[in-house]
C-alpha cells in the first residue's frame, strides 16, 4: 500500500456500505444476458402444461384422453389417477392444508389444473389440450366468504368427516364445513371493555380487495431427473429453493441429497414465488416416468388466474379515543378469503401473518385481533405481495382507522397521529398484540416529512380549492394522502417462525481465495433485488477486501449453505446478519494471523478499513490481501491453513423498519381521473448499505402501491369467473402511468443487527398503498367521504363523487 | 397463448392474395399489423388456418397529399401517422388520436388499415374515419369499390367489407376549422373508457358545420349526426354544448365491462364530448 493514499481513498476503495455502487447484476440484465428459467434448454427437453377447469366449481364426471393421445407430438396425459398410486395427486401447503395437484373428482376454482399434457414442444402440448374431453358437472359457486359460511354446499368433502363432523384443521376448531381457522391475538374482553366506555368511537368496515403480484416472469420449471445416478435437479423460479428441496424430498420420498434445486435469475416474486404449484409436481413425475426434462412455463393468464393471489381481507374494526384524540384501544376482526385451497404462505404458528402487528406506529394499550379464514371457489395464495406476512393488510386497516377517527374527532389526521405515535424512549416497545418493536423515531421522521411538503401550505391549498369547487370555479378536487407505517420484517427468530417445521434463520458462508478475492455464497436468493451488489458491500466494509472482488452466489441447493430463503424483505435482517457474522469469523483469524505475521500479540492488532495495524503505529500493517495469501502460504503455528466461515443467523427480534409518505394528488370529479402532483417517501430501515438500491427499491414498491390502490384486482363475477386474467384488464402500471417520487430518509438503526439495518424492499409498498387511498379519500372528506374500498380505478371514483352529489 | 397450427402465407402482390383467398375461403385471412389478430389467435378465439400477411404486397404504404383530400393505404403504421409533418399539417387530428392508440411498441406494427377494417368496436381510427367523412377504398377479385366510413360498420367486428375484399387505403377529405381526438383509458395501452373526435368550423363567430363521432361506447363507432347539429348556429353556450351531449347520447348505447358501469360510461362520454368540442372550437 502507498503512502499516498489516504484513509478515505482506501474506504472508497472498498465500495463498502453506504456507497451507491451500481448493481453488477445489470451489465447481463441489461444486455439480455440473463439467465431465466425459460432459458434452460437440455437435451431432449420435452414440455408440459395443464388443461385447465373453465368451471369454479364442478363435479368431474369424466376425463377422455384418447384423442389427446394421438395428437402428434403428444406423449403422455396425467390425471389424478395416474398419480395417486404416487400419492402425488394431492400435495402438502405452507399453512397445512393440502391441495391437489390434479383435480381429484372436482374442480373449486376456474383455472384449476385438471390433466398434465407433456408433449415433444410447447405447440404440440397446446394441441393435446385442446383435445382432452373432461365432462364437468357444473356445481353452485360460492365466491363470497360471508355467504361460505353459511351455506350447506361443502367445497371441501376431504375436511369433512363420514359422520358429518368438522375435525380440526391445521390452526384449530372449525366452525362450519367451509371454515378454516379462527386465529386471535391480544386481550378481547379487556378491549370490548374499553371501547364500551370510551369517550369516542370510530367504527368502520373496509374490504382490501383480492390482488396479484404478478412478476414479469412467470412461474415455471424444468425437472430433470438422471436415472442412472438417481439424482433429480430442478430448475425453478423459487424464492425459497432449499425449503422447496425438502418439500420435494418429502413429497416424492427421493432423499435429499439426490435432490439439487436451482433457482437461476429469477424475473420478480413479490411473494408469487413463495409457494409450491402443481406445475413442480407434475413436472417432476412427467421427467420420471419419461425419463427426460420436463420444462413447465406459465403463461401470463395462468399466473394471474391460479398462482398465488394477494390480500382478499374484510375487515372490521373499532377504535376509541379520549376526545382530545389519545387512542384507547382497537379492534379488528378479519374475514380472510383462502379460495379453494388454503396455500397461504405464512410462518406455522401465524395463519393470518402478522395481521397482529395492526396497533401499527401507535400507543395503544390495548387491542384485539380475531381472523377468520375461509374457503370459497377462488383461486388458492394468500401471499405477502411486496409485503411481510399480511403486513400490508395491517397497515392499511390502521392507516384507514386513524383516518376515520379524525372524522370522528373532527381533528387533523397529522396532529392525531402525531399524538399517539410511540415515543423515542419507549423503545424496546411491546404492543398489545405482542410484538417488541425493536427501534423507532416517529415523531422526527413525521415532523420532517410534514415540513418538507410544507404541510400547512398544503392544506390551505386544499380548503381554497374546495371554496373554489363549491362556488363552481372549478371540477377537480386535491387530496393530502398521508401514511406513517411501521414494518415487521426479517422472519424470523427460530423461537416463533418456522415453515413445515424449518426454523427462518439464514445463511452465509464465504471462502476467501489466497490472491484476497473472495465467493460468498448465501440461503437466499435475489429476484431483482441486488444482492449480488449489497452483499458483497457488507461483507467489503467487514473484512477489508472490495466489493468488486468478492462474487455473491445464491440459488443452487448443491452449493449453497441452508437457508429459507428470499420473501418479507428478510434477506437483509437475516442473510444479511449472517453475512456479516462470517465476515467477523474472517476478521478474527485474520487478526491472529496478522499478529503472527507482525510478530506482535494478537491483542496489540487492530482493524482499520482494509488491513489490520499494529495499535499505536499505524505504519506497521497487513492489509487483508496480505493475511489470505498468508493463510495458504505460510505455515502459522496453531492455525489452520485457509480462510473460510459460515454461519447460521437466528435473529433475536424481527427488525422494524418505519416510513413517512406524502401524497398530493388531484381528481377530476367528473371522470375519476387521477394525477399524482407528488409523492414524497421518507423510509427509515436503519443503516442504509446502498442508497442508490435502496432509492430504486422505494421506486417499486410505490409503484406497485399506486398499482393497487388505484385500480389492480382480481375480480370474479357470481360464477367464479376471472374477469381480470389478462394485462389489459390486470392493471400493471408502466412508466407513463407513474410519477415521480421524492426520497428521503432518517437513520435508525435496529440494536440488534450485526450492522443495525432492518430491510427496505416492501416498505414504500406498505406505506404506499394506505397513503394513495387515502389521498383519493381525503379529497372527498369535506364532501361526507368517510371510507370507500379500494380500488380507486376511475369508474370507482367517479361512483364516489356521484354518492355524495357532486355530479349534476 | 399458443395458437393453433396454420400456414402462412407471404404474397407479393394482390393477384397473390386473392389467389389464396379464392382457394380457402373462409379458411383463410389476411393481416395487416397482426396485434388485434394474432392475440386472438394465441387465445384460440380466432381459427386462422391460412394467415395471409399483407407485408409484401406493394401499394399500401403511402401517403397522398393533394389539395383537397390525402390517401393514406392501409399498411401505413401508426407511427408512419405520427411521424409525417406534412400530413401532420394538413390533417393534425390523425397525429393527435395516433398518439393516443396502445403504446410505441404497437405502433409500429399496428396498421391504419387494420385499425379500420377489424371492426372492433374498441378501435379508435374508426370513428376518427368517421368524423372525417372518408372513404374505405376497397379491392376485389372484381375490381375496386369505395365506401363512406359513416356506412361501413354493421356490427362488431362486422362491416361492409366482404370476405374477399381487402381494405386498401382511405381518403380523407381536408377539413378546415378546429379538432380534437379527447379520449379517456385507465392506462396506456388500453381502448377507450369513451373518446370524441370532433371537427368544427366557425363562421362569424357561429358554428358553421361540426361533426362528431365517439369510440367504444356502442358495438359500432358512433357518427353522431344529431350531435354536430345540435352545435350548428350556435355559439357553443352551455345550452347548445347540452344539447349536442344529449343528442349523442342519445345515439350511444355502451354496455358495462370493466371500465365501469353504463351509467358512468355514458356521463364520462358527455364530459369528453363536452372537452373535445371546447378544444376544438378554441383551435378554430
Amino acid at each position: 500500500m502507498k503512502d499516498e493514499v489516504t484513509r478515505e481513498e482506501r474506504i472508497d476503495n472498498l465500495k463498502g456500505m453506504g456507497c451507491s455502487r451500481k448493481r453488477v447484476e445489470d451489465a447481463r440484465f441489461t444486455q439480455g444476458k440473463g439467465n431465466y428459467v425459460d432459458d434452460i434448454k437440455l437435451d431432449g427437453m420435452l414440455f408440459g402444461d395443464f388443461v385447465r377447469s373453465p368451471y369454479a366449481h364442478a363435479r368431474i364426471k369424466s376425463i377422455d384422453t384418447a384423442a389427446a393421445l394421438k395428437v402428434p407430438g403428444v406423449l403422455a396425459v396425467l390425471t389424478a389417477a395416474d398419480l395417486e398410486p404416487l400419492g402425488l395427486h394431492w400435495m402438502p401447503t405452507l399453512a397445512g392444508d393440502k391441495q391437489m395437484v390434479l383435480a381429484d373428482g372436482k374442480v373449486l376454482f376456474q383455472g384449476q389444473e385438471v390433466a398434465y399434457v407433456v408433449a415433444e414442444d410447447r405447440y404440440a402440448a397446446a394441441d393435446g389440450i385442446e383435445a382432452v374431453e373432461v365432462d364437468y358437472e357444473e356445481l353452485t359457486v360460492l365466491v363470497n366468504p360471508f355467504e361460505s359460511l353459511q351455506s350447506d354446499i361443502i367445497l371441501r368433502e376431504d375436511l369433512v368427516a363420514e359422520d358429518g363432523s368438522i375435525p380440526a384443521g391445521a390452526h384449530g376448531p372449525r366452525k362450519h364445513h367451509n371454515h378454516i381457522f379462527t386465529w386471535d391475538a391480544g386481550d378481547k374482553l379487556p378491549t370490548e371493555e374499553v371501547i364500551a366506555n370510551a369517550e369516542v368511537v370510530a367504527e368502520e368496515s373496509m374490504y382490501y380487495h383480492r390482488t396479484h403480484p404478478c412478476p414479469l416472469e412467470t412461474c415455471g420449471c424444468v425437472a430433470s431427473m438422471d436415472k442412472v445416478n438417481g439424482k433429480l435437479t430442478l430448475w425453478g423460479t423459487f424464492q425459497a429453493p432449499h425449503a422447496i428441496r425438502t418439500v420435494v424430498s418429502l413429497i416424492s420420498g427421493i432423499e435429499e441429497h439426490n435432490i439439487r434445486v436451482v433457482s437461476p435469475d429469477i424475473g420478480g416474486g413479490f411473494g408469487n414465488k413463495v409457494g409450491a404449484y402443481p406445475g413442480y409436481v407434475c413436472s417432476v413425475v412427467a421427467s420420471i416416468v419419461t425419463g427426460k426434462p420436463v420444462k413447465w412455463i406459465e403463461d401470463r393468464m395462468d399466473n394471474l388466474m391460479t398462482t398465488a393471489f394477494a390480500r382478499d381481507y374484510h375487515m372490521t374494526g373499532k377504535i376509541s379515543a379520549t376526545k382530545d384524540g389519545k387512542i384507547t384501544g382497537l379492534k379488528c376482526h378479519v374475514t380472510a378469503d383462502h379460495g379453494g385451497f388454503d396455500a397461504c404462505a405464512d410462518p406455522t404458528k401465524f395463519p393470518a401473518g402478522f395481521m397482529n402487528i395492526c396497533t401499527g406506529s401507535y400507543d395503544i394499550p390495548t387491542a384485539y385481533l380475531e381472523v377468520d379464514g375461509v374457503y370459497t371457489n377462488k383461486a388458492p395464495g394468500g401471499v405477502s405481495y411486496r409485503c411481510s406476512f399480511r403486513v400490508t393488510e395491517a397497515v392499511y386497516f390502521i392507516e384507514r382507522m386513524i383516518e376515520v377517527l379524525a372524522i370522528e374527532l373532527n381533528m387533523d389526521s397529522a396532529e392525531l397521529r402525531r399524538i399517539n405515535f410511540i415515543k423515542k424512549e419507549q423503545f424496546p416497545y411491546t404492543a398489545a398484540l405482542g410484538w417488541e418493536y425493536d427501534s423507532g423515531d416517529y415523531h422526527t421522521a413525521w415532523d420532517k416529512a410534514l415540513k418538507t411538503v410544507d404541510y400547512d401550505g398544503l392544506r390551505a391549498e386544499q380548503t381554497k380549492r374546495v371554496e373554489d369547487f363549491k362556488a363552481g370555479k372549478t371540477r377537480t378536487l386535491m387530496g393530502i394522502g398521508l401514511s406513517f407505517f411501521t414494518e415487521i420484517v426479517g422472519a424470523g427468530p427460530v423461537k416463533n417462525c418456522d415453515i413445515l417445521g424449518l426454523g427462518m434463520f439464514d445463511s452465509c458462508e464465504i471462502r476467501i481465495h489466497p490472491t484476497g478475492s473472495a465467493i460468498a455464497r448465501l440461503g437466499t436468493i435475489s429476484q431483482g433485488q441486488g444482492h449480488a451488489t449489497t452483499f458483497a458491500q457488507i461483507l467489503a466494509s467487514e473484512i477489508g477486501l472490495p466489493a468488486d472482488s468478492i462474487t455473491v452466489e445464491e440459488g443452487d441447493t448443491d452449493t449453497a449453505p441452508y437457508g429459507l430463503g428470499t420473501y418479507g424483505s428478510r434477506s437483509t435482517p437475516v442473510a444479511g446478519a449472517a453475512t456479516a457474522m462470517a465476515g467477523r469469523k474472517i476478521r478474527a483469524k485474520a487478526q491472529m494471523i496478522a499478529a503472527y505475521l507482525l510478530e506482535v500479540h494478537d491483542n496489540d492488532v487492530e482493524f482499520d478499513v482494509d488491513r489490520f495495524i499494529v495499535k499505536g503505529a499505524p505504519e506497521k500493517f497487513k492489509t487483508m490481501k496480505e493475511i489470505a495469501f498468508a493463510a495458504y502460504n505460510q505455515a502459522i503455528p496453531g492455525i489452520e491453513p485457509g480462510l473460510e466461515a459460515v454461519s447460521y443467523y437466528d435473529p433475536p427480534n424481527m427488525t422494524y423498519p418505519f416510513g413517512a409518505y406524502v401524497c398530493v394528488m388531484d381528481i377530476d370529479v367528473d371522470t375519476g381521473v387521477t394525477e399524482i402532483r407528488r409523492f414524497y417517501a421518507l423510509d427509515d430501515c436503519g443503516t442504509r448499505i446502498n442508497p442508490m438500491i435502496i432509492e430504486g427499491q422505494v421506486h417499486g414498491g410505490l409503484t406497485e402501491a399506486l398499482a393497487v390502490a388505484l385500480g389492480q384486482e382480481i375480480a370474479y363475477d357470481d360464477m367464479g369467473n376471472c374477469k381480470t386474467g389478462t394485462l389489459m384488464d390486470f392493471f400493471l402500471p408502466t412508466a407513463w402511468e407513474v410519477p415521480n417520487y421524492e426520497t428521503d430518509f432518517t437513520v435508525t438503526p435496529s440494536p440488534h443487527h450485526p450492522i443495525g439495518a432492518k430491510g427496505v424492499g416492501e416498505s414504500p409498498h406498505v406505506g404506499g398503498v394506505p397513503c394513495f387511498s387515502n389521498a383519493v379519500q381525503d379529497a372527498f372528506r369535506p364532501f361526507g367521504n368517510r371510507h370507500t374500498n379500494m380500488p380507486h380505478d376511475h369508474w370507482r371514483i367517479w361512483k364516489m363523487a356521484n354518492e355524495l352529489g357532486l355530479h349534476d | 397463448m399458443i395458437p393453433a397450427a396454420f400456414e402462412y402465407y407471404r404474397p407479393q402482390d394482390m393477384a397473390g392474395v386473392f389467389a389464396i383467398l379464392q382457394e380457402h375461403g373462409d379458411d383463410a385471412r389476411v393481416m395487416a399489423g397482426g396485434h388485434s389478430l394474432i392475440p386472438m389467435m394465441k387465445l384460440r378465439m380466432a381459427d386462422v388456418p391460412h394467415l395471409i400477411d399483407l407485408q409484401d404486397v406493394g401499394g399500401m404504404s403511402d401517403v397522398t397529399i393533394v389539395s383537397h383530400e390525402v390517401r393514406i393505404g392501409a399498411m401505413v403504421t401508426q407511427a408512419d401517422i405520427i411521424d409525417n409533418t406534412e400530413l401532420t399539417a394538413v390533417v393534425p387530428i390523425l397525429r393527435e388520436a395516433a398518439l393516443q392508440i396502445a403504446d410505441p411498441q404497437v405502433r409500429y406494427m399496428g396498421t391504419v388499415g387494420g385499425n379500420i377494417a377489424n371492426g372492433d368496436p374498441g378501435n379508435d381510427m374508426p370513428g376518427l374515419m368517421q368524423c372525417m367523412d372518408a372513404t374505405f377504398t376497397l379491392v376485389g377479385p372484381n375490381g375496386e369499390r369505395g365506401v363512406q366510413a359513416r356506412d361501413f360498420y354493421e356490427a362488431a367486428y362486422i362491416t361492409a367489407r366482404e370476405d374477399d375484399e381487402i381494405l386498401t387505403a382511405v381518403t380523407i377529405p381536408l377539413h378546415s376549422g378546429g379538432y380534437a381526438y379527447e379520449k379517456q383509458k385507465r392506462k396506456i395501452g388500453d381502448y377507450a373508457t369513451a373518446a370524441a373526435a370532433v371537427q368544427i368550423t366557425k363562421d362569424n363567430g357561429s358554428c358553421a358545420s361540426a361533426a362528431i363521432a365517439m369510440t367504444n361506447l356502442s358495438d359500432t363507432p358512433v357518427y353522431s349526426e344529431a350531435a354536430g347539429v345540435a352545435l350548428v348556429g350556435g355559439t357553443l353556450d352551455d345550452t347548445s354544448l347540452k344539447a349536442s351531449v344529449a343528442a349523442m347520447l342519445n345515439d350511444i348505447d355502451p354496455t358495462e365491462d370493466n371500465r365501469g358501469p353504463i351509467a358512468f360510461k355514458k356521463h364520462v362520454a358527455g364530459v369528453i364530448l363536452r372537452r373535445a368540442i371546447e378544444r376544438a372550437w378554441s383551435r378554430t
